[in-house]
């Protein structure tokens, strides 16, 4: 096995580019237990840990542009106020000690069904960034994820980026686990209100074979929302959304959870961060009044 | 391959490192320090909790290769010669070691909490600070008392230290 330590962008694309073989290795809280259980035995690890670029964002006007290489500790210290859903999401992560160490990149490299950090990156119309030596590819988000654990990456690429526009009206998620920490979500749900669109973005996880956005429910609610009134949420229209979410999934029985339970506790927290989402949203309406 | 890192403030320099191998396993078996400790090996657990670069991680998960030229603190490097750090010294007041083998994680990880704290933390924060490293003794009271105990002792010596400060 051969540790590859490129120090810029242009050279890890360059030994991506020669080694398609070689595993990228950002925070390794995924990687390292495959290396530690010898369920993998990569020809090459590529470590992206030293290329500064890669462990930064970056805000022009209403775009954010997100490293791949930013922790899950750095999107809850510096990004709540911007990008609140993806704050609240990385905040589920783990432990402390896995939130200073995974990355927002790896997340979406490993690509798991129930990776923390997609529904509201869903959500959140966010894009993925991509290179290689044959240049730059922006990937709509819900075309990324194409089958459990398998990305739209080609051999020669690497993620450097997620593209998302800071939040314009409230954001939320919420995970079903066994505790508050060190779960893998039994399943997972996140909410984008817009309010100057009169649309709203929903993003599930962990009840797919991918992290899927729920458009039905996405359409349904933002023609049912009474975005001029700020009226309170109809029982019904909750209750609807709520089975559109749950609609949307197609997920299975396995160790953590049923599919039954879990398209009830979607449709449960549907509702749930959508009364969460409205009341910030009336909030903040009656502050501008 | 070599790995050259600094490790409680001394150089070390490991060869003969296969690439795939973690920080925790260079620690234990090649720079003698078995004091981090070796349970889950999937992060589960927090019992290789060490500083990296200034952050605690879970070294299990840190690829050997990642360390090289980085700083790591363990929790041999806490004492100062024969003389316990505060936290060390409230787990043992408190009673919050039985079994032993959780406790050099958690010690590292609640001396993180406290030197990032500003005041004394509530039962909450020390909680979900310590939300990431397993004891499967103590039921964990006695480990927040410590903690508690340690946040106390420290606020009681901050004034001191401030006065002494040049």
């Amino acid at each position: 096995m051969d540790f590859l330590r490129p120090v810029t962008w242009a050279e890890a694309l360059e030994v991506k580019a020669e080694r398609p073989d070689a595993r990228p290795i950002a925070g390794g809280t995924d990687l390292m237990v495959e290396l530690n259980f010898g369920t993998t035995r990569p020809t090459a690890l590529l470590d992206l840990t030293r290329i500064d670029e890669l462990a930064d964002w970056e805000r022009a006007g209403e775009r954010l542009r997100i490293g791949a290489g930013v922790s899950y500790a750095r999107v809850v210290g510096e990004l709540g106020d911007l990008l609140p859903g993806l704050a609240i999401a990385a905040r589920t992560v783990g432990s402390p000690q896995i939130r200073n160490r995974g990355t927002i990149g790896g997340n979406l490299g490993s690509a798991s069904p129930a990776g923390d950090a997609h529904p509201p990156l869903l959500a959140s119309d966010a894009t993925v960034e991509v290179e290689s030596v044959r240049g730059v590819r922006v990937l709509p988000i819900d075309g990324f994820f194409r089958r459990p654990k398998v990305n739209a990456l080609a051999p020669d690429e690497l993620i450097r980026a997620v593209r998302v526009d800071r939040a314009s009206g409230p954001q939320q998620f919420a995970k079903i686990g066994t505790r508050n920490a060190m779960v893998i979500a039994v399943c997972s749900f996140a909410l984008a209100l817009y309010p100057a669109g009169r649309r709203v973005g929903a993003g599930v996880g962990s009840a797919a074979p991918t992290p899927v956005r729920a458009r039905a429910a996405e359409e349904f609610l933002s023609g049912a929302l009474d975005w001029a009134g700020g009226g309170p949420v109809d029982e019904e229209v909750g209750r609807r959304f709520g089975a559109l979410v749950a609609a949307a999934a197609s997920p299975i029985d396995d160790v953590r959870g049923t599919a039954g339970y879990r398209r009830h506790a979607l449709a449960v927290m549907a509702r749930r961060t959508l009364a969460w989402a409205w009341h910030d949203y009336r909030e903040a309406g009656t502050a501008c009044a | 391959m070599r790995v050259r890192f600094t490790v409680n403030g001394q150089q070390h320099v490991v060869d003969d490192v296969w690439p795939g191998e973690s920080l925790l396993y260079v620690l234990r078996e090649r720079c003698g320090l078995p004091g981090s400790k070796n349970a889950c090996e999937q992060g589960e657990c927090g019992s290789c909790t060490v500083y990296l670069d200034g952050r605690t991680v879970c070294a299990c998960l840190v690829a050997a290769g990642q360390a090289d030229g980085r700083v790591v603190g363990t929790v041999e490097g806490l004492a100062a010669g024969e003389r316990l750090h505060p936290v060390q010294e409230a787990f043992v007041e408190a009673g919050a070691v039985q079994c032993g083998f959780c406790t050099p994680g958690l010690i590292v990880q609640a001396h993180d909490l406290l030197e990032n704290a500003s005041g004394s933390p509530t039962d909450a924060e020390i909680r979900e600070a310590l939300a990431g490293n397993l004891c499967r003794c103590t039921g964990y009271e006695k480990i927040i008392e410590a903690v508690r105990r340690a946040a106390e002792a420290r606020a009681h010596d901050a004034p001191t230290a401030e006065r002494e400060a040049p």
